[in-house]
């Protein structure tokens, strides 16, 4: 498959900080990629260097093999975390000026319909809601049609049904042959929407693969979860325990109704037991020690 | 209420405190415009300035008791027909002869003249041999006349450099620049969209001052008006490149308003727009030509008030756009999207 984009090396660093530590990454063509870590992690500041805002210590990045430059500016849509419009201008004025910025111009009319604009093209910027000022972003963000789309963690501070809404909408932008790179700390969202994943912690990239690959690879089976006020002291001294979070001890099994029967003794009340899949947050628990949302 | 105010107060304090940019900026504009205005100024200000129409360089007192007059700069000027231009365009207040038979001149629509010519006048009592009154020839310009370049000029200034020095500001601050970096936006292009907004903008707001201006008070307009229109927009475009510059890499409103006052004032004070320069030393009249408003001022009223063609102002047009070419190079060089 035809990679895209791939970042070799990257390191950037700030008096007394090392905010990214040598990252490197490929990302093939017509895939969702995700960036995943905490606040902090330096998935931004890895991203922005690859946009081309911040400038690297070392390193490098290629697009369609060759060093990101016009080409790749011509071609990327990039939704920022925090991008401020300008003032006084309506939707419509704000996506039209960024458009005459490209060479590349996707269909003004089809931006709208797929961002759901259309009843806010005459609104001023400064009149939208959370989930529709991301869906202006998004639109800023498509308006050269772009073949490669970074959104650095676009759903922050939405509602759960903005929140879906705008899956959907990143869905059907990937439907038409798109490739995105996506930030964020919402496990659920990557879980979702992204077929590649690299998980950074300090500025490092400490795993990569499918999410489905990375958690097969770390887990045979599912999740039990019990709060430790329904345990016995005994069942607190087991040796298979993942983790321990918020009053609930999590067990990795294998064989669901044998680890039950073993575990049924020792839990007061078997009404509060939960079995799960595991997920990308266990995953990034048990690598880190510490939670994804911090 | 008390706590959340005084909560607030402290905060404030803190922001501008430790701010240290704009913190030295705000101590040292005081103290840069006090030692700049005493250089350029000289000590005493003189309330008057009277030429002395002779051959001599050094003006020599003896020869009349108004000469010995206390806040009265002398200027001995030596081309009569120069002299009484300046009397007529205010940049002198009086012009003396004490020649054989001793003369003086004034611009009868002058106060500063007027109360020059009191002053002579009590002087000349002492004096053995009577002053003669001489009227200048052609019409007299009015102070309005002469001070309406100087103010639409001064609007000008304001509204390109602070009009454009903190909205960048402000874009840069709010991501916004950040965001235009990840087009294929360049620094140039973006700075040349914004120096042809703002003056697009103020060139506009400029003619339709100046249109009211002069049908209302009847303002001398000598020359052409396109002439006059070109050193608007070579003069906007200066001015504006000059508010790209300072705010080119700052990321704090407040240094950027220092920034901008530090170079405001001295314009304006230097450039003519209130009063004329003519008592200045050599060395502050050749400082006042780094500029733009002097230039825009100098041609503005060569056009309005002395019908200066284009051939006339062209040493002023050529001086503003390479000006502007300078700034906006060096714009373009330093521009910074991003806030580090």
């Amino acid at each position: 498959m035809t990679t895209v984009l791939e970042a070799r090396d990257l390191v950037k660093q700030y008096p007394g900080v090392t905010a990214v530590d040598g990252v490197s990454f490929s990302v093939a063509e017509g895939i969702c990629f995700g960036l995943l870590g905490p606040n902090g992690a330096g998935k931004t500041t890895t991203v922005e260097i690859i946009e081309g805002v911040i400038s690297a210590t070392s390193g490098a990045v290629y697009y369609y093999g060759e060093p990101a430059g016009t080409r790749f500016r011509q071609e990327a849509g990039i939704q920022f975390q925090n991008t401020a419009l300008q003032d006084f201008l309506t939707v419509r004025e704000t996506i039209q000026m960024f458009r005459a910025l490209y060479d590349r111009k996707a269909d003004l009319d089809h931006i709208v319909e797929q961002c759901s604009l259309g009843d806010l093209l005459d609104r001023d910027n400064r009149k939208l809601s959370g989930g529709q000022r991301q869906r202006l972003l998004l639109a800023v963000a498509l308006v050269n049609h772009p073949r490669l789309i970074f959104l650095d963690e676009p759903t922050t501070g939405l509602d759960p049904q903005a929140r879906r809404n705008f899956w959907d909408l990143v869905q059907s932008i990937r439907a038409e042959g798109a490739s995105i790179v996506l930030t964020t700390h919402y496990m659920d969202e990557a879980q979702v929407l992204c077929d590649d994943i690299a998980i950074m912690d300090a500025g490092k990239i400490i795993t990569q693969g499918s999410p489905n690959e990375l958690l097969r690879r770390r887990y045979q089976g599912l999740i039990i979860e019990l709060p430790i006020s329904d345990l016995t002291d005994e069942l607190r001294q087991i040796e298979h325990t993942v983790h321990e979070n918020l009053g609930i001890i999590e067990v990795v099994t294998s064989d669901v109704s044998s680890s039950l029967q073993q575990l049924s003794p020792h839990v007061r009340n078997l009404n509060h037991i939960k079995i799960r899949q595991p997920n990308l947050e266990d995953l990034f628990l048990d690598l880190t020690g510490h939670s994804l949302r911090t | 209420m008390f706590g959340r105010i005084y909560a607030i107060f402290q905060g404030r304090n803190r922001e501008f405190l430790r701010d240290r940019a704009s913190f030295a900026w705000n101590m040292l504009l005081p103290v840069v415009l006090i030692f700049g205005l005493s250089f350029a100024l000289g000590g005493d200000r003189n309330a008057y300035t009277v030429g002395v129409l002779q051959d001599s360089d050094l003006i020599e007192t003896d020869k009349h008791p108004f000469l010995d007059t206390r806040y009265v700069l002398f200027v001995p000027t030596h081309d009569k027909d120069d002299a009484l231009r300046k009397v007529s365009r205010h940049q002198l207040d009086l012009l003396v002869e004490f020649g054989d038979v001793p003369r003086y001149w004034v611009n009868p629509d002058s106060s500063k003249g007027y109360f020059a010519e009191l002053a002579l006048l009590q002087s000349d009592a002492q004096a053995t041999v009577t002053i003669e009154k001489e009227r200048i020839t052609g019409a007299a310009i009015r102070y309005a006349d002469w001070v309406l370049p100087g103010i639409l000029g001064m609007n000008m200034m304001f509204s390109c450099m602070f009009g454009v020095g903190y909205v960048v500001v402000r874009y840069r601050k709010n991501g916004f620049l950040k965001r235009l970096r990840a087009t294929p936006l360049t620094a140039f292009e973006f700075i040349s969209a914004q120096v042809a907004s703002r003056m697009v903008l103020i060139t506009c707001i400029t003619v339709i001052v100046f249109t009211a201006t002069h049908i209302i008070l009847d303002t001398r307009m000598e020359g052409s008006y396109f002439t006059l229109f070109l050193v608007a927009v070579v003069g906007a475009i200066s001015m504006v490149s000059l508010g790209l510059i300072i705010s080119a890499r700052v990321t704090s409103e407040e240094l950027a308003g220092g920034l901008l006052n530090m170079v405001n004032w001295p314009m304006m004070l230097l450039s003519g727009v209130w009063f004329s320069l003519e008592g200045a030393g050599p060395f502050v009249q050749n400082l006042a030509k780094i500029f733009p408003l002097t230039h825009v001022l100098n041609a503005a009223r060569s056009v309005m008030l002395d019908g200066a063609a284009l051939a006339d102002v062209a040493p002023n047009l050529v001086a503003l756009t390479a000006l502007s070419a300078i700034f906006i190079g060096i714009g373009a060089k330093v521009f910074r999207w991003g806030q580090y």
